[in-house]
C-alpha cells in the first residue's frame, strides 16, 4: 500500500477527531444510559429487547450523519479551501487522494462504532444485569452497520467529486432511504410487466441494499445470523464501496480544480 | 535542460447556461525558464498568471499544448518530488499545527523520516517561524500563514520553487525577506518562477520576465534588456534655484528641488540645452539618458493598441 495514502488516511483521521466529532459519543453515551434506566422503569421484560433495538438503531443513524455530513465534505472542502493544491502539487495522485480520505472517514467510523458499542453493550449490562451467549450477535449487527458505513460514505464521496456539498448531502441521504426499502423495491419489480419490470429491477439492483445489511430486530430477538449471509454482505458492501470509490476516483481524475 | 518548458499550453473554459460560450483564460503560451533563473511572470490581476501556474501544477488540465518540468511531464510523480509550490493565498488545515502541517507535507513530499524532523526545524528557522510551530495554523496571522506557504514549498529542498504571489499579505520587513529567501535560493542553484503584480520586487529580483495580459504573453526578456530602452529623451542635472527662460523655450520640463533642478529635454534639443546653461553659467551635474522603467514597459504592453508579442530573447 502507498505511504502516502497511510498518511493521507490519518490526516483525515485526525481531522474528524479535532473537528470534535468523536465527542459526539459522549453525548451518546449518556442518552443510551439513560434510556436504559428509563425502559428499565416502564417495561417489563422487553428491556433488553428496546435496549438493543433503540441502541443499534442510534449507533447505525449517528454513524450515518457523521458519514454523510463529513464525507460530502472530504474533497469539496478541499477544493474550496484549497487545500488540495499543495497536496496533488506534491507526487500524490489523485486516486490515493480520494482512497486515503475514504480510508481515513471510514477509520473514524469504525472507532466512532466501537465507542458507541461500548455505550450499548453498558446500558445493556445494566437493564439485564449480565450478558448472555446470544449479545455475541450484536456484534455482527454492529459489523453489518460499519458495512453500510463503507458504502454511504464511498457514495457521499462520490456524489461530492462532482456535485454541491448540499446536493451530495441530500443525493447520499436519499439513496440511503430508498436503499433501506431495496427488499420491497425488487419485490414490486417482480410484481410488474415489460419495461416497467426492466426499469425497476435494474434501479432496485442500482440502490445499495441496506435491508439486507440491517439485522438489528433480528439479533435483538436472539436469532443468529448464517454465516452465508455474513459473506454475502461482506462481499457485496466491499464491491458496492469499491465501485462507488472507482467512480468517484474517474470523476475526480478529470475535474480541473479551479 | 530548461527548468520549465511551456510549449502552446492552452486554457478554454465555456461558460454559460449551455457551456458554449469559451472563454480564453490562457492563449497559446510558449515559454521557457532556464535552470538557475529567477523568473518573474508578471500581469495585472485577472491576466492569467494563476491559471499558468494552476496548468503547471495538473490541477488543471489544458485545452491543448504541453509543458515540461526538469525535461518531465506535469503529471509526473517523479518531477513533483523536485518542484515546490506556493499557492495563491495559501490556507493550510488549521487544526494542525505549524511543525504537523510540514511533517505532513514532507512525509506527502517523501522525505526520509530520520531526516523530516531536522528539515522542518530548519525551514521554519528560516521562514522566521522557530517559536511558533507548536501552533495551530487557526492562529496565524495571514503573514505567517505566507511564510508558513513558503516552508511547505522549499521543505523537500526542491529544484524549482514556484511561488503565486509571494508577498501578499507580507509587511515590509516580511517582503524584504522574502526577496532575501528567493536570492538565497537562487544562489543554491535553485529556480524560482514567481508570479506577481508588485513590479519593484519583479524589478529588484528577476533575471527575466514575462508580462501576460488577458491570457496572452505580451512581452518576454532581461528586466536589462526590457528597461535599456530610452525615451528619447535626456534628464538635466544642474546646481541653482532658477530655470533659464531659454530653456524653457526649448520645451524643458523642469523640476527644482532645494538647490538643484532637473529638466527633461528631447535627445534632439541636448546641446541647444547644454549651451543654454554655459551662457547663463550654471554648473551642470549630470547628463543621463532617461530610461524606461519595468512599469513603463509594463504599461506599454498592456496598452491595446501594442498588443503584439515582442520577443526580446
Amino acid at each position: 500500500m502507498s505511504m502516502r495514502l497511510v498518511h493521507i488516511a490519518s490526516n483525515t483521521f485526525r481531522e474528524a477527531v479535532r473537528d470534535r466529532v468523536l465527542y459526539n459519543l459522549i453525548a451518546f453515551a449518556l442518552l443510551m444510559s439513560g434510556a436504559a434506566i428509563l425502559v428499565g422503569q416502564i417495561s417489563i421484560d422487553i428491556e433488553r429487547l428496546v435496549v438493543i433495538n433503540l441502541g443499534l438503531t442510534a449507533v447505525s443513524l449517528f454513524g450515518l450523519v457523521i458519514a454523510i455530513f463529513i464525507g460530502i465534505g472530504l474533497v469539496s472542502k478541499e477544493i474550496d479551501r484549497r487545500t488540495l493544491y499543495t497536496v496533488l502539487s506534491r507526487p500524490t495522485r489523485r486516486w490515493e487522494f480520494i482512497v486515503g480520505k475514504f480510508l481515513g472517514l471510514a477509520g473514524t467510523l469504525v472507532v466512532n462504532t466501537v465507542f458507541m458499542a461500548i455505550g450499548v453493550f453498558a446500558a445493556l449490562l445494566y437493564v439485564s444485569h449480565h450478558f448472555q451467549k446470544a449479545d455475541g450477535w450484536l456484534l455482527v449487527a454492529l459489523y453489518f452497520i460499519i458495512l453500510q458505513f463503507l458504502i454511504i460514505t464511498a457514495l457521499a464521496l462520490l456524489f461530492s467529486s462532482f456535485s454541491s456539498p448540499l446536493l451530495s448531502a441530500v443525493f447520499a441521504f436519499a439513496l440511503f432511504v430508498i436503499g433501506c426499502f431495496a427488499e420491497d423495491l425488487r419485490g414490486f419489480a417482480s410484481m410488474t410487466q415489460g419495461v416497467t419490470r426492466w426499469v425497476a429491477t435494474g434501479a432496485a439492483y442500482l440502490v445499495p441494499n441496506f435491508s439486507a445489511l440491517n439485522v438489528i430486530s433480528s439479533v435483538a430477538h436472539e436469532q443468529p445470523v448464517s454465516g452465508q449471509l455474513i459473506f454475502y454482505n461482506t462481499a457485496y458492501a466491499l464491491i458496492y464501496a469499491a465501485m462507488a470509490l472507482c467512480g468517484a476516483v474517474l470523476v475526480f481524475e478529470h475535474r480541473n480544480l479551479k | 535542460m530548461a527548468a520549465i518548458e511551456i510549449l502552446g499550453l492552452e486554457k478554454t473554459y465555456t461558460v454559460g447556461f449551455w457551456r458554449k460560450k469559451p472563454t480564453h483564460a490562457l492563449r497559446p503560451l510558449h515559454l521557457k525558464v532556464e535552470e538557475g533563473e529567477i523568473f518573474g511572470f508578471l500581469g495585472p490581476n485577472g491576466a492569467g498568471k494563476t491559471t499558468t501556474l494552476k496548468l503547471l501544477m495538473g490541477l488543471v488540465f489544458p485545452t491543448a499544448g504541453s509543458a515540461r518540468i526538469l525535461g518531465m511531464e506535469v503529471n509526473d510523480p517523479r518531477m513533483k518530488a523536485q518542484i515546490g509550490f506556493l499557492p495563491e493565498q495559501p490556507y493550510f488545515y488549521d487544526y494542525l499545527t505549524a511543525r504537523e502541517l510540514l511533517e505532513y507535507y514532507g512525509q506527502l513530499s517523501g522525505v526520509a523520516s530520520k531526516d523530516r524532523s531536522r528539515k522542518v526545524n530548519e525551514v521554519l528557522q528560516r521562514v522566521g517561524l522557530p517559536d511558533a510551530a507548536g501552533t495551530q495554523l487557526r492562529k496565524f496571522s495571514k503573514g505567517m500563514l505566507q511564510r508558513v506557504g513558503i516552508a511547505q514549498a522549499i521543505l523537500h529542498d526542491p529544484k524549482v520553487v514556484f511561488f503565486d504571489e509571494p508577498m501578499s499579505g507580507l509587511d515590509p520587513m516580511g517582503r524584504r525577506e522574502v526577496r532575501d529567501l528567493m536570492e538565497q535560493l537562487k544562489h543554491e542553484g535553485k529556480t524560482v518562477f514567481f508570479s506577481t503584480h508588485i513590479l519593484s520586487d519583479a524589478e529588484a529580483l528577476c533575471d527575466r520576465v514575462a508580462i501576460i495580459h488577458q491570457g496572452e504573453l505580451r512581452g518576454i526578456g532581461a528586466v536589462a534588456d526590457l528597461t535599456s530602452s530610452v525615451h528619447g529623451k535626456v534628464e538635466l542635472v544642474w546646481q541653482g534655484s532658477s530655470v533659464p527662460g531659454s530653456l524653457k523655450a526649448l520645451g524643458a520640463e523642469c523640476h527644482v528641488t532645494g538647490d538643484t533642478v532637473r529638466a527633461v529635454i528631447s535627445e534632439a534639443r541636448q546641446n541647444a540645452a547644454l549651451e543654454a546653461l554655459r551662457r547663463e553659467g550654471l554648473r551642470l551635474i549630470s547628463l543621463t539618458p532617461v530610461r524606461m522603467s519595468l512599469e513603463d514597459y509594463f504599461v506599454q504592453q498592456l496598452k491595446p493598441s501594442e498588443a503584439a508579442v515582442e520577443v526580446t530573447s
